[in-house]
């Protein structure tokens, strides 16, 4: 019963954090934010000579074959500092997608690990809401390779890709799990239209058209119409990496109120004096103990056996998500009205834990997921 | 932090990791448990009800013949010296039995204190009777002026002679009625500031000027009691340590509520188990309440924020194992638990429909319908955010002693 980091993981956290307070200074954010740009191609290449980019990257192609441990680490990190680095997309989805897919993406993944690419799975389709089979996106083929329409409504990253991972149905029905074809598409592909939006986080995100995108036999990734199970595997992982950033993201909110109630003062006292505001503060240090307690079930049951792997990420997902939402929420309430303004980091930090519980399904669907998964396990 | 092959079922067994020896271990009180515990105990123990006092005694003397009568003590007092992971494989596997916690004030609240700062007299004379199940300690602290606020105690104890003579009222002293040993604290010095002046004494039950006097609680159970103490004189080797410092010496305890807290805490499993049950047996129709999305969604929330709480726990006897501090985390377990105890009941009872009125016989007629313990459960549980200091008081220990405010 080992919940310690080791050694190298806790020297990773470190850097990972000091990297953040460094580099990511909540007033550089702002200007950085207030010209357009959700982050910079030079932190980019900074987090690829700290290994970080590599780090779900095989060793045979230069990567570290790290466990979901540094992964966690450096995502609490990235939630905390607020950075909009594609790292999730990029270098936890994709790599478990590129794996033993052929040559193609096996340049692509070193690639991603030596930050010379982005790439971003296209998994939401119009209609779909949050299930991952709604695929009405068509692959046919043709004597050179596919041709794939549809429409992608939702990519996380989309917008900063140079290349997608484009699920599409090479047989069976909409909602089917057979069928489904997983693809690798570059941004610049003829037909394939990226039409990016900036979320209320400042991540810039797309919508995919694909009109008549010809692709050629080496755009398949794994076996024809076995994507889906990969697809489902691969999207835990996100999820549980963004339920670290989630977790980096509310304790930096909790600590910034923790210290406002410390330092404001009205009614000539800290306004922390007041029970009603300690009880309140309490409730967000037991809402940050249970997201950490989840966080590290789900990280651990990355590598378990199913069901309880499926169960737990699915509870870490809904209990992560109401817990720091709760979170967010108070936090603004604790500061008044300056949490409420746009100069104050408070209200980006709740924006954040607003998009990360709508990230591949949001609580309600995964207590949803977790009810049906005990009843099958009953 | 992580093996690649560790399989991991939160509301399962924690397989986390254990050695050959802890998986040795854990067959070996799996088995114990399945083996041991009565069959009679298993339907009250589900919906956290605890046992009668009689029950009580006979668990405890079965754990003390396998050698297990006191998991968390030390060696050297007769207990098993287990550490952390082992004491949290012993709970976690007594849980899924249906197995009881063991009775706690004599194992867990005075025991501790009297083989810290007891002198060797009284290490001799209470420890072995502890274990054996032999002694009953109640504990005689608040009182009816002295709840939240236990520093405001106005029980007397006046030197005379070779004597403490001890006046006052204790209330919600849990079975007293039973109980042969009562550990109290009690005023020496009224002048010294508020905990001061407060000093631990060791009572016998059947000392002249005791006066017990039943509190029947809206579960239905007599589980407490008000004492009266009218001039109860005591010998002075009743006093346990140094006269005025009673106060302090349950501070001893804090460091080991993280093995009292887990022990509680490991049970919500069973009472998830039980309300599952109950909404997969209840029949509505050609279906079952499972059936209804609805109902599934709010078992899954239950579900989930036990789980959560499961890896507070978990966390907090790594912490211990590996002798860190948990900070407050203890305090956040059990107003953590104490609420999903009190949700899960309620949520159960409620499955129960009409079922659930079927509390008490009349005429000796039997009760139709499952027996009425989840709905007593759900009652009893009403008390578990108030005892052991209310959850605002836990809150307030948080806020103080944790946040720095």
């Amino acid at each position: 019963m080992d919940f310690n980091l080791t050694v190298e993981q806790q020297m990773l956290q470190d850097s990972a954090r000091r990297y953040g307070a460094e580099h990511h200074v909540f007033t550089a954010w702002r200007a950085r934010i207030a010209r357009g740009e959700a982050f910079e191609r030079k932190s980019w290449a900074n987090m690829a000579e700290l290994g970080w980019l590599a780090l779900n990257v095989p060793e045979d192609l230069g990567g570290l074959d790290a466990t979901p441990v540094e992964t966690m680490v450096i995502c609490e990190a990235l939630g905390r500092h607020l950075m909009l680095e594609p790292f999730v997309s990029s270098c936890v989805i994709a790599p478990q997608l590129l794996r033993e897919a052929g040559p193609r993406a096996s340049e692509l993944l070193a690639a991603i690990g030596a930050g010379e690419a982005m790439v971003s799975v296209a998994d939401a389709e119009p209609d779909g809401r949050f299930n991952l089979n709604h695929v009405a996106t068509r692959a046919e083929a043709t004597p050179g390779g596919f041709r794939l329409d549809g429409v992608k409504s939702h990519v996380l990253d989309g917008g900063v890709a140079d290349g997608f991972v484009i699920p599409a149905r090479t047989s069976g029905a909409v909602g089917d799990a057979d069928g489904v074809s997983l693809f690798l598409a570059s941004a610049d592909t003829p037909g394939l239209v990226v039409e990016p939006s900036r979320a209320m986080d400042n991540r810039v995100n797309a919508r995919l058209r694909l009109e008549g995108v010809t692709l050629g036999q080496d755009a398949l990734l794994g076996e024809i119409g076995q994507g889906s199970a990969r697809l489902a595997q691969a999207i835990d992982a996100g999820v549980v990496a963004r339920l670290a950033e989630a977790l980096g993201a509310m304790e930096a909110a909790y600590d910034m109120t923790l210290s406002y109630l410390r330092t404001r003062s009205q009614f000539g006292q800290p306004i922390g004096a007041f029970q009603a505001l300690q009880h309140r503060i309490v409730d967000m240090a037991i809402a940050c103990e249970e997201a950490r307690s989840m966080t590290y079930l789900a990280t651990l049951s990355l590598s378990g056996a199913e069901p309880a792997r499926s169960r737990t990420i699915a509870a870490a997902k809904a209990r992560v998500s109401q817990t720091s939402l709760f979170v967010g929420r108070q936090a603004i309430q604790l500061h008044g009205g300056v949490g409420f303004t746009e100069e104050l980091a408070i209200g980006h930090y709740l924006k954040r834990l607003i998009m990360i519980d709508m990230a591949f399904g949001n609580a309600d669907h995964h207590r949803t997921r977790l009810a049906e998964l005990s009843r099958q396990a009953a | 932090m992580l093996k690649p092959a560790a399989i991991f079922d939160p509301l399962d067994i924690m397989n986390l990791d254990l050695t050959p020896e802890q998986q040795a271990f854990r067959d070996e009180v799996r088995a114990f448990f399945v083996e041991n515990t009565p069959q009679s105990f298993k339907a009250r123990v589900r919906a956290g009800m605890r046992l009668e006092p009689a029950e009580f005694v006979t668990w405890q003397k079965l754990l003390h013949a396998r050698g297990w009568g006191a998991p968390s003590w030390p060696k050297m007092y007769g207990g098993t010296g287990w550490d952390p992971t082992q004491l949290y494989i012993f709970e976690t596997e007594a849980s899924k039995a249906d197995a009881p916690v063991q009775f706690h004030q004599g194992l867990e609240l005075i025991g501790p204190i009297i083989f810290t700062f007891g002198s060797e007299a009284q290490k001799a004379k209470y420890l072995p009777a502890i274990i054996t199940g032999d002694d009953w300690w109640c504990q005689g602290y608040s009182e009816p002026g002295a709840g939240s606020d236990l520093a405001s105690l106005s029980t007397r104890a006046v030197r005379d002679g070779d004597h403490y003579v001890i006046s006052g009222q204790k209330a919600w002293t849990s079975y007293a009625h039973v109980a042969n040993r009562m550990f109290l604290l009690a005023r020496t010095d009224p002048d010294a500031r508020k905990q001061a002046g407060i000093s631990l004494f060791l009572v016998d039950m059947d000392t002249p000027g005791i006066t017990v006097r039943p509190v029947v609680t809206m579960d239905e159970i007599h589980h407490t009691n008000e004492v009266f103490l009218d001039a109860v004189r005591l010998p002075v080797t009743a006093l346990l340590g140094e006269e005025g410092k009673g106060w302090g010496y349950g501070k001893v305890l804090l460091d080991r509520e993280r093995g009292v807290t887990a022990a509680t805490t490991t049970r919500l499993a069973q009472q998830l188990r039980g309300a599952r049950a109950a909404a997969a047996t209840a029949r509505v129709g050609e279906g079952c309440l499972l059936d209804d999305p609805r109902i599934a969604d709010r078992l899954a929330q239950l579900e989930l924020e036990v789980m959560a709480l499961e890896g507070m726990v978990m966390r907090t006897m790594a912490e211990a194992a590996s002798g860190q501090d948990s900070g407050p985390r203890a305090s956040m377990i059990k107003v953590r638990w104490s609420e999903l105890l009190q949700e899960v009941t309620e949520f159960w009872t409620e499955l129960q429909g009409y079922d659930a009125m079927h509390f008490g016989a009349v005429n000796n007629a039997p009760l139709p319908g499952p027996d009425p313990w989840a709905a007593k459960g759900m009652l009893y549980s009403r008390v578990t955010s108030i005892y052991g200091g209310s959850n605002e008081i836990q809150r307030n220990i948080i806020a103080r002693r944790a946040l720095g405010l």
